[in-house]
């Protein structure tokens, strides 16, 4: 009997062992692509010439930043940290902004108002949520040149009121936690109907509303199709990140290994960051967005 | 409980703010998603090219599907055909060769993860790593990998299997057929396995613990427990990660438009996205063909979804629906009943 029993427990070590040994070996995996990316970052061109693959970081990252940084003043390529970053930045942090906020109102208009069009309306939600960009993307560039808005931040901006999915997801999470009487409670203390939503609703919805402008805000950063479909002209100067990494790639003249790694590492340093802090809420936001009834 | 009374006079004084509050919502829809897919669908019934304005009705689908067309001449008809076809095989093969061991992957070790009698030390870790790559900006993982395996630009993969495996010369992992379709199979598994992974240990968290346990004292190994339990319950989420995989990889655009030495394409990895993009995007832009592509990229699209659409609707909506149906029928038949029907 006790011999059955310990070779069941040798048997679940053993496993137990194996599995961390393949898991150990998918962390390096996910780790490795990206550690290199910081450790060349901080190495002389010279020095990644002949030795390609190093996994000690060097002294040469703030040689490599203001290289990097140096680029554009040279004339030769359309790189700008300064102007990647700037424009990156507006555009995410208003998209964001803009999508959290008109999907949690959306969301709360769905969930507390009993009217005719509600059901309809989220039925609509629901349909169109799996429309990806690239579908709707040709009309939608050529509509914008029509009224003049392509080369603006318009159409990078503005569209960010309407995201079916995010809105999907507040009202899941309002039908299953927020209680309706605090909205009555508040109409007898005579509260206007926007008023309650921006002193109470928002509020109580805090949890949701956070961990969706985490996953906004990387997607917008992370979006490479639309602005590069939309900023037709091609000016520098409008560029985001990833169109500023686009021209960093399609230039041959560049031959400075370590500002080329210095310039991606740049790019991702943000969402890097972010991940970093918040990692655990945005593994069970993932988690969550899974998990259907 | 509220009477019918007190509830319509409630629904009737707060109605309208509903529609306000979804307001801005559909306004912003209608104009900037809705109208420009019906102007999709109108552009690929025009022109490309020189003469954008010319209506030349299902010309440009003819010409994509067929290689026919009553406009251009039959040799560059068959060329945008092929390549519309090209993409569209690429596109494929890209995402089936992404998904499988994807899937596999997660699977593995969404199991390994939720056994509790497994002792994996470092849960949260690992799980955070392992999500990791699905947050860095694609564009960038792409200009990362591509400079890993740069041939000619001293690229640290390429020196790394020279100075110790003997390699005599660097390996063309971007050019070459199925070595650079494999490198873009693997960053996209690399980018998506943690995501997948997350989404199926949630699920399986869900599957009542009872049945894991009355399938251990049944005395089931950790295989039968997989095959017999975990598997089927399973199967609604699985089918539903490989709808979206699907359409997420329809959509494939950043890796393999920038997976290329400077501007020169590698024809092995366009997909329908760099399809559309480079006809949109050209000299003189193709608006027809890419938006005939978006149409037909469109209608697959709608046909996946409408999978996911039926298993994410509530399940209560339906079986209430059902119930009212099944009243008013048996109502019916009552009243047959009652009145001899005639």
């Amino acid at each position: 009997m006790n011999n059955v029993k310990d070779s069941y427990a040798a048997k679940v070590r053993a496993k137990s062992i194996g599995v961390m040994i393949v898991l150990v070996i998918l962390a390096l995996i996910c780790l490795l692509p990206i550690w290199i990316l910081f450790v060349n970052a901080t190495r002389d061109t010279q020095d990644i010439m002949t030795n390609g693959l190093s996994f000690i970081p060097d002294t040469h990252f703030f040689a490599n930043i203001k290289e990097t940084i140096r680029l554009n003043s040279e004339g030769k390529i359309t790189y700008d940290a300064f102007i990647g970053y700037r424009n990156s930045f507006i555009i995410t942090i208003s998209a964001t902004v803009l999508t959290v906020f008109f999907s949690a109102l959306t969301a709360y208009g769905l969930v507390v108002y009993d009217f005719k069009a509600s059901g309809p309306a989220y039925t609509f939600i629901l349909m169109v949520m799996m429309v990806p960009v690239q579908v709707t993307s040709v009309g939608f560039v050529q509509f914008m040149s029509q009224i003049k808005l392509t080369d603006t931040y318009v159409p990078l901006i503005v569209p960010a009121v309407a995201a079916p999915a995010i809105v999907f997801y507040m009202r899941q999470y309002m039908k299953s936690s927020f209680p309706l009487d605090i909205v009555e409670a508040a109409r007898i203390d005579g509260t206007g109907e926007f008023r309650t939503f921006l002193t109470i609703g928002l509020p109580m919805m805090k949890p949701a509303i956070g961990v969706q402008a985490i996953f906004a805000f990387i997607a917008n950063w992370n979006n490479f199709y639309t602005p590069s479909m939309v900023l037709i002209s091609r000016d520098p100067s409008k560029y985001t990140m990833p169109m500023m990494i686009n021209s960093i790639l399609s230039n041959d003249k560049l031959s400075d290994l370590g500002v080329k790694y210095t310039s991606i590492m740049l790019s991702i340093l943000p969402v890097m960051v972010i991940y970093i802090l918040l990692s655990k809420t945005i593994v069970e936001g993932v988690a969550e967005g899974g998990v259907k009834e | 409980m509220k009477s019918s009374a007190q509830n319509r006079i409630r629904s009737i004084s707060y109605a309208k703010y509903g529609y306000f509050f979804i307001l801005p919502f559909f306004i912003v829809y209608f104009i900037f998603q809705l109208y420009p897919l019906f102007n999709t669908f109108k552009l690929s019934l025009y022109g490309n090219a020189t003469n954008p304005e010319a209506f030349v009705k299902l010309d440009n689908f003819k010409t994509l599907i067929f290689g026919e067309s009553d406009i251009i001449a039959s040799k560059a008809a068959a060329t945008q055909s092929k390549a519309l076809f090209r993409a569209f095989g690429n596109t494929l093969i890209l995402w089936f060769g992404n998904f499988i061991p994807q899937i596999c992957l997660s699977l593995l070790l969404a199991v390994w993860f939720t056994d509790l009698n497994l002792k994996i030390k470092g849960k949260t870790f690992f799980k955070v790593v392992m999500y990791m790559p699905n947050i860095v900006t694609a564009a960038s993982v792409a200009a990362l990998f591509l400079m890993l395996f740069s041939r000619s630009d001293y690229g640290p993969i390429n020196s790394f299997l020279m100075e110790n495996f003997g390699l005599e010369k660097p390996i063309d992992f971007i050019r070459d057929k199925w070595i650079s379709r494999g490198v873009v199979m693997f960053i996209q598994t690399w980018m998506w396995f943690g995501n997948t992974m997350i989404m199926l240990m949630a699920a399986i968290m869900g599957i009542s613990p009872s049945l894991f346990e009355a399938a251990d004292i049944d005395g089931a190994n950790s295989r039968q427990v997989f095959t017999k339990v975990t598997l089927p319950l399973l199967r609604p989420m699985v089918v539903y990660t490989m709808i979206t995989s699907m359409i997420g990889g329809l959509q494939m655009w950043d890796i393999p438009y920038l997976y290329k030495i400077g501007t020169s394409f590698n024809d092995n990895i366009k997909t329908i996205a760099v399809f559309i993009y480079n006809n949109f995007h050209g000299m003189n832009p193709n608006y027809g063909y890419s938006a005939a592509a978006s149409v037909a990229l469109f209608i697959l699209t709608s046909i996946l979804g409408s999978f996911c659409f039926a298993m994410n609707r509530d399940k209560d909506a339906a079986k209430r629906k059902k119930q009212i149906k099944e009243a008013k029928k048996k109502m019916k038949e009552q009243n047959k009943a009652t009145f001899g029907g005639f």
